[in-house]
């Protein structure tokens, strides 16, 4: 290595979901790289779709990420039944929502208290949190139990839940077996609040960007299930318009596919993008809780990402409990769903931000293209040009410093790297 | 308190992580495990990782890559026991779909610049590579099963982990057959217990994403499936899906091509 170069490694990212590692590369006082790697191995599912069933979509695309199946379920049955022009009950839209309210509880709960919240304490691991703060991780670890406990009565199971279709679901809940769940839910949205007060005292750096955030936007909810697609840079669009918005590119360079917009903007998706586009819909208690918190009307912090995930655990659990309240027994859990060749697309707002399903079906039913864009394959870009923009200043500090507060940028994102479906950057550069 | 601890290791290879969560997911009794287990290694859960030997490896995913191939020896080395967890695992996960395809074809159909892509032409299970002690089926794995393995390997005991079909699980669940009730199309008979029966109860057909059981017959089944108006094609993509490269499920689906 010549005199006044480092280069800063970390092989293997923990607390993240799939493997990648981020490699920096300092000349003479000058940042020449900052590369998230991914070296998930690809599972190409984009082709192997191809000759499916366009009924399979979804529990097939669920297999993508263990840790937000809902999404890839419920961006799948958007784009089929866009395609067959199905639009289902108001009975069905609250149930496919009050799923959604329960990925996002378990999939935030698990990032704020297990994945980020060691970086800001200075532990490795929320087990060794609990050591010393038993009383929070019980706090999270019954959280995310009770977002849990959502997913597993309307899918089944935590985990691929089993109980979606095209057209709603197989089995719709009885009323008695939601009301048994609110108790728990009462106690966990007072629970979540504790959380957001928590979070946001943490201590944070000094950083903020300005971001072209994009997410849905819903008429009267804050979004998760459908909406138009925008920006905080004025695109507003339907879903059927996203690939003439971003579009992925191959940068010869680094072998890169990343997803800019056509005049090569880097767009931001997740959390600070559906609070800085949606605030006006935000439930009243997750409001009061922003406002507490001091978050104003967009949060430009990426560190405080943590903070925004906290209100959106409580808009979660208040519109669960009053998903379940609203919940009426109802006699069709599934409308028809009739094949109608053509292409269809889908966009629902997963954990981490917007998640994009195309597909093209043939007369016999059989797909025969497929698209599948990852919040994380689009916020990869946005990644890189945080740790650029927070570490050019900040070169003077020694590696361990810098390490650790890179690990903890890219973990703002909650990078979820299985969503391989066509997300793969690797890391070409050779001395 | 200085007694002796297992030392437990979790590997990644090519898989969704869903495995790996399902330990996460143990919200009630993950604290005590930790008592009883140092996680030594654990990516996803904690950024302390310390070197092996370990007593325990559980392996989460399929192996996709050359890198994959040589890195499955290294944690053999390092492991006592050496357990799969999930349907990537001990059956090479949905990705094996492409042991029936052209990988080449599909490099192109999704990345730019196939050519720097390792991939494989073949997802195999772990087993194929090294030697395996245990294997926990499923996409994903039960938790309770998980559990039970860890209780067994902590008390020095085989896990009591059921051989059995589907089937018996509905009934002792009180299930209604929705195949013999409602015509519906069903892998039970032929699927490894362990989810509980949770796709009958939920009025719908088992896809089978525990795999086969012990001594399947899915030629009976398919007769079955063929009465009730399912067409070869259809046969087909029932037995290609999750746990398309068990061998069980693998021959019946070529029985379809």
């Amino acid at each position: 290595m010549s005199e006044g170069t480092r280069t800063i490694e970390v092989n293997y990212l923990a607390r993240v979901e799939g493997e990648g590692a981020l490699h920096l590369r300092i000349e003479q006082d000058r940042l020449v790289a900052a590369q998230l790697r991914i070296f998930e191995p690809p599972r190409f599912f984009e082709a192997l779709l191809r000759g499916r069933d366009f009924r399979e979509a979804p529990d097939i695309t669920a297999r993508i990420c263990g840790i937000c199946p809902v999404a890839y379920l419920m961006s799948a049955c958007a784009a089929m039944e866009d395609l067959c022009g199905v639009e289902v009950s108001a009975p069905i839209a609250d149930l496919r929502r009050l799923l959604y309210c329960g990925e996002w509880i378990e999939s935030h709960v698990l990032h704020i208290f297990m994945l980020h919240l060691p970086d800001f304490m200075g532990y490795p691991d929320a087990v060794r949190i609990a050591r010393d703060h038993p009383e929070l991780v019980r706090m999270g670890l019954r959280l995310k139990k009770a977002g849990n406990a959502i997913v597993a009565l309307l899918g089944g199971r935590e985990i691929h839940p089993i109980n979606v279709r095209l057209g709603g679901f197989y089995r719709a809940p009885k009323r008695a077996d939601l009301l048994a769940l609110r108790a728990e839910l009462e106690w966990a949205l007072g629970a979540a609040e504790q959380t957001v007060a928590r979070v946001s005292a943490l201590a944070f750096p000094d950083f903020e960007r300005d971001y072209e955030f994009v997410a849905l936007r819903h008429p009267e909810h804050y979004p998760m299930n459908t909406g138009r697609l925008v920006s905080s840079r004025g695109v507003d669009l339907p879903v059927t318009g996203y690939d003439d918005y971003l579009q992925e590119h191959h940068e010869v360079h680094s072998t890169a596919l990343q997803s800019r917009t056509a005049s090569g903007g880097v767009v931001h998706l997740g959390p600070l993008a559906r609070y800085a586009l949606n605030r006006d819909r935000l439930t009243p208690r997750a409001r009061a809780a922003a406002d507490a918190a001091g978050l104003g009307a967009q949060v430009c912090n990426p560190f405080r990402s943590i903070v925004v995930r906290a209100v959106e655990v409580v808009l979660a659990f208040e519109e669960a409990l009053r998903l379940v309240d609203a919940y009426r027994e109802f006699d069709l859990p599934a409308l028809p769903v009739e094949l109608r060749p053509g292409v269809g697309y889908g966009a629902t707002e997963a954990p981490r931000g917007t998640l994009y399903h195309r597909y093209t079906v043939d007369q016999d039913g059989l797909i025969t293209d497929a698209k599948i864009v990852a919040p994380t394959a689009v916020n990869q870009a946005v990644i890189e040009a945080d740790l650029r923009h927070y570490l050019e200043p900040n070169l003077h500090l020694p590696d361990d410093t810098l390490r650790g507060v890179c690990e903890t940028a890219i973990r703002n994102y909650d990078p979820c790297i299985s969503c391989s479906a066509h997300f793969l950057k690797l890391d070409v550069e050779r001395d | 308190m200085t007694a002796p601890r297992l030392r437990l290791a979790v590997w990644k290879f090519a898989s969704c992580d869903g495995c790996q969560l399902s330990l996460l997911d143990c919200e009630d009794e993950l604290l005590a495990l930790a008592e009883g287990v140092q996680i030594a290694l654990f990516a996803e859960a904690s950024s302390n990782m310390l070197p092996g030997p370990y007593d325990v490896s559980l392996v989460e995913g399929s192996i996709t890559t050359a890198h994959d191939r040589e890195r499955i020896q290294q944690v053999r080395a390092e492991s006592g026991l050496l357990v799969t967890i999930g349907a990537c695992a001990t059956a090479g996960g949905i990705q094996a779909l492409r042991n029936f395809r052209d990988v080449e074809e599909w490099k192109q159909l999704v990345y730019a610049r196939p050519e720097v892509i390792d991939a494989l032409a073949t997802s195999t299970p772990i087993a194929e590579h090294v030697k395996v002690d245990f294997e926990l089926r499923g996409c994903p794995v039960s938790k309770r099963q998980l559990l039970e393995l860890l209780a067994a390997l902590l008390a020095g005991r085989r896990p009591n982990v059921s051989t059995a079909s589907v089937c018996e699980e509905c009934k002792a669940r009180g299930t209604p057959c929705v195949m013999v009730a409602h015509g519906t199309p069903c892998l039970g008979p032929v699927t490894q217990a362990g989810c509980g029966a949770i796709c009958p109860a939920y009025n719908r057909g088992c896809y089978g994403c525990f795999g086969p059981k012990e001594t399947p017959n899915p030629a009976a089944l398919s007769e079955r499936l063929t009465e009730l108006g399912m067409d070869r094609a259809t046969l087909l993509r029932v037995y290609r899906s999750f746990n398309a490269g068990a061998p069980a499920f693998a021959d019946e689906a070529a029985r379809h091509e």
